[in-house]
């Protein structure tokens, strides 16, 4: 935060010279100071906001229960890094392990097939190519608590509730509108020349699709890819229905505040808190660029 | 026409197709044919009742008490987070609307959008773990200590029935507005510069081209974000199934659709009437997305 509160220098250094003579308008000056400095006093306000309650449950990951409520904005007296430890205990480990089963299987699945469906869309004409495409699209619209009790039955007919496999499909098949959507637009955008010259050379269709189109949608395929690994990593509604014999992360940190509401190891609940936020902030922090044309880049087409 | 074109178009198609009909469609078609039943969920018998499910549900108290709360996330929350974000998006881009046309924002600009887009990132129960022990109702809970301090009362948050509907409506507006500010603002760097340079040298100031060029401008994507938005508002779950007791908050005071399918449709087995509650989402849905599409149609402005 430290290099954004510098805002008396924020003037408009090039506005001043640049303003044609003899106008009465006022670029820059001490107006301009005043305006960034108020913005600047609102956003860093909203940031704190945003900001404050995570730093908060971070360091309530290494508080006492007495501490939290007790005492809730002193640091830690003790560093109770034992809260990490309870946490694991109480089957943090077991569900993070299903967490990355599940979202590992279901991105790569996903990917593959959506990318798959996206090229064909995108680049081939053929009856019904406009149906399809509206198909995948209205999935982006309908609630899923509309589908979610005959999903479960669906999915309990399969033999696969509470499986690796029964959720990974069902990611894949929740996640395939938007990621088709997105990639669609992306190979649109890519040139046909290239496809074009190793038709000629005596490329098959799906060896232009995995050897020439995939390497040349790379930076929309990561876009994606982070998109849904975030959001499969945080997915709650589907697997609390499908999967309550085999809790991925999210629902166990759910399941864990109902516990702990009688329990009361409020430490070991941050704990488990801080274990589900770092992973996913560390990716966000890395790709934050590509996080977010991924998440707003459908909404705005 | 090229050699196996066809083969190549089915075999691409055919893997993804099947996986989407069985847990995508089939479920939303069933779920039009559930609704008109009494099926229990358990029992592989059921019958044919037409829409008397529907008709129940005009006399249930607990799903008008969910429709109420949800309308008034409705009302409220799509407004407040496209207010704020607007704000926010106005205030990082108004220091250097002279020289930039408006793209380039204030210094720190990228440290905000960081900041303020974050809770995007995190899962749901995440957050309303967070916000549930922020909200604690005792007197050194979080919230109430820095009431206490500012010279107010301690209150009970989300135990108290006429707060706790705020309460998670707050939470959706903390976790939205990141989204729809990196949304506005990445419209409005799609906007050409030479339109505000137009604007400057005709002698409008920094908010009155905010207001007549760039609001104007930005028509279509605020109107996708409302849609969004109360779509948002309409499925709201996790917050309320996490956060509130009960999970359905004191005296049902949090009561929502969502809860209500899951409460009917896996706890009190009765599928066919989660599946009518379901059907009205829909279609409330869907309504609601067709009305303010076309109340807020404008002239399309090509640049």
């Amino acid at each position: 935060m430290t290099v954004t509160t510098r805002t008396g220098d924020t003037g408009n250094p090039t506005v001043s010279p640049a303003a044609p003579s003899g106008q009465d308008r006022k670029p820059g000056g001490a107006g301009d100071v005043g305006v960034n400095v108020f913005s600047h006093v609102v956003l860093i306000g909203w940031s704190v906001m945003v900001l404050v309650p995570f730093v908060w449950a971070l360091l309530a990951s290494l508080k006492t229960s007495r501490e939290i409520f007790g005492s809730p904005w002193s640091l830690p007296e003790d560093y109770q890094w034992s809260n990490f430890a309870d946490a694991w205990d109480k089957g943090v480990g077991q569900y993070l392990l299903n967490s990355i089963v599940v979202v590992t299987g279901g991105v790569l699945l996903t990917m593959l097939l959506g990318s798959m469906v996206a090229y064909v869309l995108a680049r081939y004409e053929f009856p019904g190519n406009r149906v399809i495409y509206y198909l995948f699209a209205a999935g982006m619209m309908f609630p899923v608590f509309l589908a979610i009790v005959p999903l479960f039955f669906v999915v309990q007919n399969l033999g696969m509730l509470s499986t690796y496999q029964g959720l990974i499909l069902v990611y894949t098949a929740y996640s395939l509108p938007f990621t088709v959507f997105f990639m669609h637009a992306f190979f649109r955008t890519l040139p046909s020349s290239v496809a074009e010259a190793a038709f000629v050379d005596g490329c098959s269709h799906s060896g232009v699709f995995f050897r020439v189109m995939v390497p040349m949608a790379r930076p929309g395929l990561l876009s994606i890819g982070i998109f849904n690994v975030i959001g499969q990593f945080n997915q709650f509604v589907l697997p609390s229905f499908l999967s309550p014999e085999k809790p991925v992360l999210a629902q166990g940190i759910a399941t864990l505040l109902a516990s702990q509401r009688y329990e009361g190891d409020w430490g070991a609940l941050f704990a488990a808190l801080t274990i589900a936020m770092v992973p996913v902030v560390i990716v966000y922090l890395i790709f934050y660029r590509q996080v977010q044309a991924g998440l707003t880049g459908g909404t705005l087409k | 026409m090229r050699h196996g074109q066809y083969r190549f178009i089915v075999g691409f198609l055919i893997v993804p197709l099947a996986l989407y009909g069985v847990f995508v469609i089939s479920p939303f078609i069933q779920a039009f044919y559930y609704s008109m039943t009494n099926w229990t969920g358990v029992s592989p018998e059921f019958e044919f009742i037409g829409l008397r499910n529907f008709e129940n549900l005009m006399d249930d108290s607990l799903f008008l008490k969910a429709l109420r709360n949800n309308a008034v996330l409705l009302a409220v929350m799509p407004v407040a987070v496209i207010l704020l974000a607007l704000t926010f998006a106005f205030l990082l881009n108004v220091g250097r609307q002279g020289s930039g046309g408006g793209v380039k924002g204030v210094r720190g600009s990228g440290f905000y959008k960081l900041a303020f887009f974050m809770p995007q990132v995190l899962a749901v129960p995440v957050i309303a773990v967070i916000w549930a022990v922020i909200f604690d109702p005792t007197p050194t809970g979080l919230v109430n200590s820095v009431m206490r301090r500012l010279g107010f009362g301690s209150s009970g948050w989300l135990a108290d029935p006429d707060l706790a509907l705020y309460c998670v409506l707050w939470v959706l507006v903390w976790g939205s507005v990141g989204f729809y500010l990196v949304l506005f603002n990445a419209a409005m760097s799609a906007i050409p510069r030479d339109i505000f340079e137009a604007a400057l040298l005709d002698g409008a100031g920094r908010v009155t081209t905010f207001f007549r060029v760039t609001i104007p401008l930005l028509w279509d994507t605020i109107q996708t974000a409302w849609v969004y938005l109360a779509i948002l508002a309409l499925d709201v779950y996790a917050l309320v199934a996490v956060m509130t007791a009960g999970p359905g908050g004191p005296d049902n005071s949090t009561q929502v659709i969502s809860l209500q399918i899951a409460q009917n449709g896996f706890q009190f087995g009765r599928a066919g009437y989660a599946s009518a509650i379901g059907v009205i989402l829909f279609f409330v849905t869907l309504i609601i997305a067709a009305i303010m599409l076309r109340a807020t149609r404008r002239e399309r402005i090509e640049y």
